[in-house]
């Protein structure tokens, strides 16, 4: 860091209190329909902010275009409200830059899947410490309801009146496939689920890659009501808790079992099998990671949802600074002028 | 010993051709380094095929370098050339053109058997047929004497062919007196861990100087002494090279750290290469996925309170169009510098043009003005650069630094700045909350405050959304809008009051006066002393700035009768300057992905000055 953004962090210094919630929403009108799922997420943000520890000066909100992407002006920090697709590299720029802020992305599915999708798997691979939470309604909010790089197969919306031929992502599959070293999924109407993915992508040191669940009632209503309403949720959404077997089920009577390393559905009612025989989650695990996100799309399995992965690997800001430092160390501090007459010169009187 | 005569020459061209393979670019660069350190000045143009290994022996695969020196000023890589060493018939035939009449051949037979012939579409060996009459050929048996030199060392033949080049290098190093030192040097320390190939290009560089000195088919030896350059400090410098130290420069003079995202590109990539090995100096760079993560990832840095550089070539520029228009709208600095060649799309990246101009200054959606300055010489790159740097810190706002192929791979000796007198370019960041808003501009520059994360008591959002006056709110209120936008506007030109005025080389009026920008200097340079030493009178101006232009520039251009705009391009800045100050300007344009000579400069000032004598 150069003397002067040191100068400028340290200039008013002054020792915070303690924050609510309240403290971390700016004083902008938040702007998304009524009954938006963004609303909780929001909500939920705020709420574990306080507890973080980290001083509200050195956080920073990075989005890119679309209905998710408002959130930083609703985030009483610092924050860039950036271009399409982009927020991933803007952030990657800055933390590069600051390894001292605390960086965090916002994107949805079309910012960060479609459009800034090449960023988004280079940031995974190259882990640098950033949050990146992506909001997944399975449709093009912003630009009035076209589908989107998550949406099913079939989808009906003004750009394909004919259905959807395409065949969406999956992204924790994606994450997992770049390499990301921190990958989870959480859901808009399970606020006490979010808040405690969220404290953990926090606390993970490296890309923090949330991808969360999120209604739009307006253009594409109940995208995840089988696993987000209290009626259906229990038999169609299994939590991934590190170190238990993987159960589900209103009554808590059905487990995963790994057939060779093929997920299936075990009843633990007929006394068959008990949980000793079913899956136990391991959050290092990668190749059980690749197994479980693959869950999510079989028609016969309940969706994973919770903490697939959280390794730790060096991160990238840090390594560039070791760099500097190992070559600071070897050659000394850079001398502008000795550089300038270096190598072959020659004196004309 | 044959009998050997010597004469004195003002000015020679040299061009090295041969396969892409070959080892041209090295032999011309170690050629030039000797001859910058004989005080002579020079100026040089590497010229080579797109494909990086293009197959051996075709017209395609051809790789050239020119170098231009003399005991006079040298403004340009030169017209044609007076030397042509030529490995192999393809490097003979695409270059011929460009030898003088009477020039010398030097070429190696071996380069001349069937296959090569053959390759290089001659039906008859012109070694043999007498079609190069008008030149002086000297056929050398380069493969042969190498491989002679070579002969007891037991080196495999593909080693031995690859020294070739530095026999070529030895035999001219003869020609023109100069010394093989500085060249032994560079190969022991290039090749401290390969002692057998560093034996055998000492042995064959040797070989080539004591081939010029024994043999019978030289007799003439060529003098060329020294420049007249003003007192000081010199080294040899490519464009790249002075662009990445410029920027260095700057961003220790800002008390920043340098932080470069870049993808790479041709020609721009050696910039990345050369801020890659400062990691001693703090400097940063982060080689990109693309041309888009390289721009933003920069103005993320500049978020941070870090110098923000990116560094492309045309098509790279065209992607980060949008990133542009951000950093426009959120007034951060940015340095974005572009090594223009030929366009449109992918087209010549190996060679020159000027085309980029209006992409420079219009490329954006919306209105999106953005200061524009361009180098005119390869050490030119250093300070306008630096003064890239310094505008966009001082007025927060993204600058277009403008090089091209031809300034960035050429070189020439370089007066070393004194760094200590260099300006001081720091920023004064934002820390006091009392009266703060992220647009509240100064005014006088009118910049708004550069607040970083991290200062308690200023945070605030800024983004791409239309921004209200004063509050940096969102706002699409329509007159905040139109303000906003001649705000930023006027912004832009009250750098004009920050930047020196245009300056006249020559008369202050008359019949004509050449307005060039860029690297069209030194063959303007060139063409215009060409003409004054007939007696004819003749004036030019140059641009560095070219958004705002200089305030006076007007005011100059009315007192000619006639304004004559050269460009590597179909009238960019011509165009401009027909619309800004209603001159009608005559044009003279050329797009080969080539330089202009100075005789074709020298031809259109004639034609002009006859025609309104
Ligand atoms: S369009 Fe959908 S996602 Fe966007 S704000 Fe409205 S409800 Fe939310």
């Amino acid at each position: 860091m150069s003397t002067l953004v040191e100068e400028a962090i340290r200039a008013n210094l002054a020792p915070e209190g303690k924050l609510t919630a309240k403290d971390f929403q700016s004083d902008q009108d938040v702007r998304w329909c009524p009954g938006c799922g963004d609303y909780s997420i929001l909500a939920q943000t705020q709420r574990i902010m306080p507890d973080l520890g980290i001083p509200r000066h050195t956080m920073v909100f990075v989005s890119g275009i679309g209905c998710s992407s408002r959130f930083p002006y609703y985030m009483n920090m610092y924050g860039i409200h950036g271009i399409h697709g982009r927020a991933t590299a803007i952030a990657s720029g800055l933390k590069m830059a600051r390894p001292d802020l605390s960086v965090w992305v916002v994107t949805g599915d079309g910012d960060g899947l479609s459009i800034g999708g090449n960023h988004l798997i280079h940031l995974l691979r190259r882990n640098l410490d950033i949050k990146v939470l992506l909001f997944n309604n399975q449709i093009y909010g912003l630009t009035k309801g076209q589908y989107s790089p998550t949406s099913e197969t079939g989808k009906i919306t003004k750009s394909t009146p004919y259905g959807s031929i395409d065949y969406p992502f999956n992204p924790a599959s994606l994450a997992l496939g770049s390499s990301a070293t921190f990958v989870a999924r959480t859901m808009d109407r399970d606020p006490k689920h979010m808040q405690t993915v969220l404290k953990r992508a926090a606390g993970h040191q490296g890309t923090s890659f949330v991808e969360i669940y999120q209604n739009c009632n307006v253009f594409n209503d109940g995208a995840f009501f089988p696993f987000t309403e209290k009626d259906s949720k229990e038999d169609n959404v299994v939590f991934l808790e590190h170190g238990k077997p993987l159960i589900f089920g209103k009554e808590k009577d059905k487990g995963i079992r790994l057939n060779g390393f093929t997920p299936e559905v075990v009843s633990l009612k007929d006394g068959k099998y008990s949980a000793d025989d079913l899956l136990v989650h391991n959050e290092h695990d990668t190749t059980l990671s690749f197994i479980l996100a693959d869950m999510t799309y079989k028609p016969n399995l309940p969706r994973p949802i919770g903490i697939f992965l959280a390794l730790t690997r060096p991160c990238y800001e840090r390594e560039m600074q070791h760099q500097i430092q190992a070559a600071k160390e070897k050659r000394g501090d850079g001398d502008m002028k000795k550089l300038l007459n270096s190598g072959e010169t020659w004196v004309i009187n | 010993m044959s009998a050997k005569t010597t004469q004195k020459l003002d000015e020679v061209t040299i061009r090295f051709a041969g396969d892409s393979g070959d080892g041209m670019q090295l032999t011309g660069t170690q050629f030039t380094n000797t001859t910058a350190l004989l005080g002579n000045d020079l100026s040089t143009l590497p010229d080579y095929p797109a494909e990086i290994r293009a197959p051996q022996g075709t017209l395609f695969g051809v790789s050239g370098f020119q170098i231009h020196f003399g005991s006079r000023e040298i403004h340009t890589p030169g017209d044609q050339c007076d030397v042509l060493v030529a490995m192999n018939a393809a490097a003979l035939k695409v270059n011929l053109g460009s030898l003088v009449d009477g020039g010398a051949i030097i070429a190696n037979t071996e380069g001349f058997n069937d296959k090569n012939l053959k390759l290089a579409g001659y039906t008859a060996n012109p070694l043999k047929d007498r079609s190069l009459g008008k030149y002086q050929v000297y056929e050398v048996d380069i493969s042969k004497l190498t491989a002679l030199a070579l002969q007891d060392m037991n080196l495999s033949s593909k080693i031995v062919d690859r020294s070739k080049n530095f026999f070529a290098l030895g035999m001219m190093y003869w020609m023109y007196d100069r010394p093989v030192d500085s060249t032994l040097e560079w190969i022991q320390k290039k090749f401290a861990n390969k002692p057998e190939i560093m034996e055998a290009n000492t042995r064959v560089l040797k070989a080539g100087w004591n081939y010029g000195e024994t043999t019978e088919i030289f007799t003439v030896r060529y003098l060329v002494g020294p420049a007249k350059l003003a007192p000081g400090k010199y080294r040899n410098i490519t464009g790249n090279e002075a662009t990445a130290w410029g920027l260095m420069a700057a961003a220790r003079k800002a008390n920043l750290d340098l932080f470069l995202g870049s993808y790479p590109i041709t020609p721009a990539s050696d910039i990345l290469h050369e801020l890659s090995i400062y990691k001693h100096f703090g400097v940063k760079t982060f080689q990109a996925e693309d041309e888009i993560a390289g721009v933003t990832s920069a103005l993320g840095a500049s978020f941070g309170g870090a110098l923000g550089v990116t560094t492309t070539s045309g098509p790279g520029i065209a992607l980060k169009t949008e990133a542009l228009g951000l950093a426009t709208m959120v007034e951060l600095p940015l340095v974005v510098c572009n090594i223009q060649r030929g366009g449109p799309s992918t087209g010549l990246p190996t060679k020159t043009e000027q085309a980029d101009l209006l992409q420079a200054l219009y490329g954006r959606n919306g209105e999106a003005p953005i200061p524009v300055l361009a180098a005119s010489t390869p050490a030119d790159c250093f300070e306008t650069v630096f003064e890239a740097c310094r505008i966009a810190i001082k007025f927060m706002t993204p600058v277009i630094f403008l090089s091209d192929g031809y300034l960035g791979n050429g070189s020439e000796p370089w007066l070393i700045p004194d760094y200590d007198k260099m300006p001081d370019i720091s920023p004064t960041f934002r820390t006091n909350p009392e009266g703060f808003l992220p647009y509240l501009r100064d005014e006088v520059t009118l910049s708004r405050p550069w607040a970083i994360p991290g200062t308690a008591g200023l945070e605030h959002r800024i983004g791409g959304l239309e921004k209200q006056h004063l509050t940096g709110n969102v706002s699409y209120d329509p007159q905040n809008h139109e303000m906003m936008i001649k705000l930023r506007a006027d912004k832009v030109e009250r750098i004009a009051n920050d930047i020196p005025l245009a300056q006249v080389d020559g008369d202050a009026e008359g019949a004509l006066i050449v307005a060039g920008w860029g690297s069209t200097y030194g063959a303007i340079r060139s063409a215009v002393s060409r003409i004054r030493d007939t007696g004819k009178k003749v004036s030019h101006v140059h641009l560095r700035y070219l958004n705002p232009l200089p305030k006076n520039l007007g005011e100059i251009l009315y007192k000619f009768k006639n304004v004559l705009v050269p460009e590597i391009n179909m009238g960019q800045l011509s165009k401009l300057l027909r619309a800004k100050y209603l001159v009608p300007t005559i044009s003279l344009n050329k797009v080969q992905g080539l330089p202009f000579k100075a005789m074709e400069i020298e031809n259109k000032i004639e034609e002009i000055l006859k025609g309104s004598s």
